[in-house]
């Protein structure tokens, strides 16, 4: 039955855009809330994880947006105690990582998660720098960022006492293989709206 | 010379729209062989069976097509109206118009272009059908009963009430099944033993049946009226004869530490033992595998004390075979245990137990005689936390299923805590409640507004132990996912109902089809309840899916109300639309070769060999032979034949590519 | 038995004790441990936060580098590396058309024929020779301290009670360790948060400290750098929110094994931690000051 007129373009739901960056269905959570139940930083969550779930089950626009802008994203530690004890094998640190980088990717993070977001930053900078991570590079990048400057300062004299701190970085030998896989691991991932999308 | 009559309905609208029924009649008028054809608005309506009643007789008709609905709807219909008019029902065919036409196209000229050559095939397949007589089969009318639960009880009373014999092969020592171990049923909280017992006896007590304890299905062999049933009734080490049930050997057995079944492995018994006191029959059985005569050839004070000396250690298991009509399988459930739970301790807190161990604590003929008490220290618990859900509605941990009965008797057990417990608290987690029967919303209202039993919407992460507490890690959805914590002294988790662990080898044994959860398959879900697709076998209660006690009565009576409607002919009337091999004059005496490929190959063991011998008695040949009153008429044995021996009655070889060159 | 060994960041810094206990007891169980030339970070939680295909490529040069060398087995001692090193391999064996573009990513051939270890898979092997050479028998009660990663995911991870494992306590007793039952063994500590949310760290790592001294557990025993840094750096902190001190060390499963047969505390690199390990006073003294410095 052709009538010359174009099929109306298909927007993909979020359920579906899930499904495609994950493989995971969220209408598989029938929301018992087993995960909060057991999720270490629930309490401190501003929705816990099957809330969050929640969200993005119910597909409406504004939702949506709370998810990405949620402090819980960032709080997760992916410790993957929901998705042991999930009933219905749903992968939540999966889609967990997915909000986090739609999030980031489109500038929606919780201000209260910066400092959280800015540690990652800091220690894949190091890495994109010299393939290893120089953690006294990664505390002073993060100092930076941050603003909080005096943080486990009373540590730093002690760890440089027992040897666990380098001043020198570890390095790779090939430094130019790491940035290029930087490279093209940002571009695989850039929107057209993105902000400081490279790691 | 054939004399078909062809009667075209356009079914209202259903094939009237999309079909030209007149053109298809008209078409029809013309084809070889066809004498008769008209169309008509119903043709199962009473006039449309008149219009062919009255064709056959006018036209002297050698056979009918209707052009119509599926045969799965009006085939009966319209074979009866034939044989009313005095042709065979067999030599009435139908074209499905319908499902197969009107149904699934557009309206289009194409449409009823299809119509007609459906038609068409119809015809040439009625010119070759042959008319065909029921298949009589004698029925034996004894039922067996398999389980001796609330299910087979009420299935065996019903039967041998309506005046039949009934066999009822119970596994255990005592019947009364699960049913004996719950202390008070919902939705009335009346004493479960009290309800059943009278049953148990009445069972015990009636002439028509014959009681199986401690006994098993061995094999099942035959068909619907005309099954072989072997029991194996196991060694119960005493003479059912000369012992009075007085319980001496019970009381002086040494070996006293057996953890005890009936109830749920909270207490104990010892190794000659009868499982509760109102056991029917109440004779004891000796458990071998911990009686310290059979492992080390010592003891015997069983026998010392037994004063009708009704004790036979030397017993073995006895094989009866029985002759029966129809069986119907009630063989009931089991529960997980705890050990099912890695997050709630892998089944090591004593204290963290199952609904069906709670329902023995709370059971006066339980281990605490009624009293609720911790596992591990015999205290009375000040807060119980009851888990909804353990095991069920869990693709994770296996089963999809709803156990459907978990909601009902977790209100219960909080209910019956707190009438036993005034100021004790109870704490339960669910996801939903599930309380769909007759007064049962009214009952879990009662467990929250009178009893105060606290609900908590959300599920429990994990239980630890600390100092003699059980901490229980869960949340309240209602309150904005809250994490809830609570410190317990008794866990009870609703696990989940699972069919008996060798349900999947009786299945085999009897040839009956079960599903992916292993529970056992009615022949349809929503209209064939209690039959299964194996003809003369009836199925009722939790073997079949979860389900309260007042569906499994319902079900069990079901089951026996087809018994009953079985036996009430003295011989069973089935269709011939069964496979024959061939027979011819001898020396051949059949085109078979005796090759069997037929007989590995039906589904049904419907083929056995013949042995066709001379006047000695010298065995000339072995052919198949196809019993008819097992063959259900599928067709493997023909399409596999490879002498093409075998043909299927009423869909012949010749019948099959007539349809097809019509075609 | 050669093993390849990937040791990751931390323990060339922060958890510098655990290489060292690793590589001196190495010899003594006969493991050659072969580290994998030119590896880099695996990416750590950062990496799979905020970027999918990084995630993947960072963990991937090294498993590919370990594969061309010819390795059967990778050793992965912190656990953290071990899950985005196993998690990679299992994605990328998964999904044709990701590994294809993962392997373009990081210019290497990869298959996926090396298999990722862990610690605790290495040792558990070697059960008899610890039981064997055991010349002085940790005999104290411990705690084993799981965390996240040696059980979870169940896909990844061979412990085979994931709620409840038993797998280090073996390797414990092997060494003549009395291992203590208790309710934290796979209770997350923390993590990724150590820097940026000390208090949630202090928290959680706090829960966990404290259930082991209350079940009269001697010291802690871990197989991951992170978890150390949290039960141990982290200890001022989990001491001033909880308001109460906790004197019993966090040992390295590596560092028990290694104090069982023999070798020196030193060696070990039990200087390094933060709280001290001092055993046999460890139950009753309260939370010694600041040692003296020692020289690295």
């Amino acid at each position: 039955m052709s009538s010359g007129a174009p099929a109306a373009q298909h927007v993909p739901s979020l359920p579906e855009r899930v499904r495609a960056a994950t493989g995971e269905t969220v209408f598989q959570c029938y929301q018992c809330g087993k995960c909060a139940a057991g999720c270490p930083l629930a309490a401190e969550m501003d929705y816990t994880p099957n809330q969050i779930l929640r969200l993005l089950q119910l597909d409406l626009p504004a939702m949506e947006d709370e998810a990405l802008r949620a402090l819980s994203i960032w709080l997760c530690l992916t410790c993957e105690t929901c998705a042991a004890r999930c009933p219905q094998e749903v992968d939540l640190p999966k889609i967990m990582d997915y909000l986090r980088q739609e999030s980031r990717r489109r500038g929606l993070v919780h201000p209260k998660a910066r400092d959280i977001l800015a540690f990652y930053e800091s220690l894949l900078a190091s890495v994109r720098k010299g393939g290893r991570l120089h953690e006294v590079g990664l505390v002073a990048s993060y100092k930076l960022k941050t603003g909080h400057l005096f943080q486990d300062v009373l540590l730093t004299p002690r760890l440089l006492q027992r040897g666990k701190l380098s001043l020198r970085p570890h390095t790779v030998a090939d430094k130019d293989a790491v940035r290029r896989i930087f490279e093209r691991c940002n571009a695989a991932a850039a929107a057209p709206e993105h902000k400081a999308d490279h790691a | 010379m054939p004399r078909i009559g062809v009667f075209i309905c356009h079914c209202g609208e259903n094939i009237g729209a999309t079909v030209d029924a007149a053109a298809v009649a008209k078409a029809a008028a013309e084809l070889p062989g066809v004498v008769h054809a008209v169309d008509y608005k119903y043709m199962c309506s009473d006039p449309g069976q008149n219009l062919i009643k009255e064709a056959i007789r006018e036209k002297r008709l050698t056979g009918v097509v209707v052009g119509a609905c599926s045969p799965r709807m009006h085939e009966p219909t319209f074979r009866r109206a034939c044989a009313e008019a005095g042709l065979n029902p067999f030599l009435c065919e139908m074209a499905n118009l319908r499902e197969h036409c009107s149904w699934v196209h557009e309206k289009l000229p194409e449409t009823t272009e299809k119509a007609i050559d459906l038609v068409r095939v119809m015809v040439e397949k009625v010119k070759r059908n042959r008319p065909l007589l029921p298949i009589n089969v004698p029925i034996t009318k004894t039922a067996l009963v398999l389980g001796g639960g609330i299910a087979g009880i009420q299935a065996a009373l019903d039967i041998a009430n309506a005046g039949h014999p009934v066999i009822l092969v119970e596994r255990e020592a005592s019947i009364g099944g699960h049913m004996a171990q719950l202390s008070e049923t919902f939705p009335t909280l009346d004493c479960s033993q009290c309800i059943l017992t009278p049953r148990m006896v009445e069972v015990a007590q009636h002439p028509n049946i014959r009681l199986y304890t401690y006994s098993e299905l061995e094999s099942l062999e035959g068909f619907i009226g005309n099954f072989k049933a072997v029991i194996r009734k196991k060694a119960r080490g005493i003479d059912e004869t000369t012992c009075t049930g007085c319980g001496a050997c019970i009381q002086k057995c040494p070996t006293k530490k057996i953890p005890s079944e009936f109830n749920a492995r909270l207490g104990h018994r010892t190794a000659i033992y009868v499982p509760f006191p109102q056991a029917v029959p109440n004779k004891p059985v000796i458990d071998r595998a911990h009686c310290t005569y059979y492992r080390t050839g010592k003891c015997k004070l069983c026998e010392r004390v037994c004063p009708t000396k009704a004790l036979r250690y030397d017993q073995e298991d006895l094989l009866v075979e029985v002759a029966v009509g129809a069986v119907v399988v009630a063989t009931g459930y089991e529960v997980k245990g705890t050990d099912f739970f890695p997050e709630y301790g892998y089944g090591r807190y004593p204290d963290v137990i199952t609904g069906l161990q709670f329902e023995r604590l709370a059971s006066a003929s339980g281990p605490t005689l009624g009293a609720i008490r911790r596992p591990s220290d015999g205290k009375e618990p000040e807060t119980v936390v009851f888990i909804a859900c353990a095991g069920s509605r869990d693709p994770a941990k296996g089963l999809h299923y709803c156990s459907k009965i978990c909601c009902m008797y977790t209100a219960k057990h909080a209910m019956l805590y707190k009438h036993k417990v005034h100021h004790g608290r109870a704490f339960v987690f669910y996801m939903d409640i599930r309380a769909g029967g007759k007064m049962y919303e009214e009952f879990v209202r009662r467990a929250i507004e009178e009893d105060h039993v606290s609900y908590i919407r959300g599920r429990v992460s994990r239980i630890y132990e600390k100092n003699g507490k059980l901490i229980v890690k869960g949340v309240d959805t209602l309150l904005n996912s809250r994490p809830v914590e609570i410190e317990a002294d008794l866990v009870v988790l609703a696990t989940a109902m699972v069919p008996q662990p060798d349900a999947e080898a009786l299945a085999q044994k009897m040839k009956i089809s079960y599903d992916g959860d292993r529970f056992f398959n009615e022949a349809h879900p929503k209209l064939r309840p209690v039959e299964m697709n194996t003809a003369g076998i009836f199925v009722a209660g939790a073997c079949q899916a979860p389900k309260d006690i007042p569906e499994t009565v319902a079900q069990a009576s079901g089951a026996a109300s087809k018994v009953i409607g079985l036996f009430s002919k003295d011989e069973l009337s089935r269709e011939p639309v069964v496979a024959v091999v061939n027979r011819t004059a001898p020396p051949m005496f059949s085109t078979c070769v005796g090759c069997f490929l037929c007989e590995t190959a039906c589904p049904y063991r419907a083929i056995e060999r013949e042995e066709i011998k001379d006047r000695n008695g010298n065995v000339l040949k072995t052919v198949a032979w196809i019993n008819q009153g097992v063959c259900q008429g599928c067709g493997t044995c023909v399409a596999l034949c490879r002498s093409k021996s075998i043909d299927l009655q009423g869909f012949t070889n010749e019948q099959v590519f007539a349809e097809l060159v019509a075609l | 038995m050669k093993l390849g060994y990937f040791p990751g960041c931390s323990l060339e810094s922060s958890a510098r004790e655990y290489k060292e206990s690793l590589q001196a007891i190495a010899p003594l169980l006969d493991l050659e441990l072969c580290e994998v030339a030119d590896w880099n970070c695996c990416g750590a939680t950062a990496a799979h936060s905020v970027n999918r295909k990084l995630a993947l490529a960072l963990p991937a040069r090294t498993l590919a580098l370990a594969e061309r060398a010819g390795f059967d087995e990778l050793l992965v001692p912190c656990s953290a590396c071990f899950s985005r090193l196993a998690a990679t391999r299992r994605d990328l064996l998964a999904d044709e058309s990701l590994r294809q573009e993962i392997t373009s990513i990081i210019e290497l051939d990869y298959v996926g024929s090396t298999k990722v270890v862990s610690v605790v898979d290495v040792l558990s092997r070697a059960l008899p020779t610890v039981r064997a050479k055991t010349i002085a028998p940790f005999a104290h009660k411990v705690a084993c301290y799981y965390g996240c990663y040696l059980t979870r995911p169940a896909s990844l991870t061979t412990c085979v009670r994931p709620e409840d494992p038993q797998e280090m306590e073996a390797i414990a007793a092997a060494a003549g360790a009395t291992p203590v039952d208790w309710a934290f063994k796979v209770e997350c500590c923390g993590a990724a948060l150590s820097v940026s949310r000390t208090a949630t760290v202090a928290e959680l790592a706090g829960r966990i400290v404290a259930d082991a001294a209350e079940r009269g557990a001697e010291a802690l025993v871990v197989a991951c750098p992170l978890c150390h840094t949290n039960l141990d750096l982290r200890r001022p902190a989990i001491e001033r929110h909880r308001g109460a001190s906790y004197a019993l060390p966090v040992l390295y499963i590596t560092q028990l094994v290694g104090l069982a047969l023999g070798l020196a505390g030193r060696t070990l690199g039990l200087h390094r931690h933060h709280v001290p390990v001092r055993l046999a006073a460890c139950a009753a003294a309260p939370a010694a000051p600041a040692a003296a410095p020692k020289e690295n």
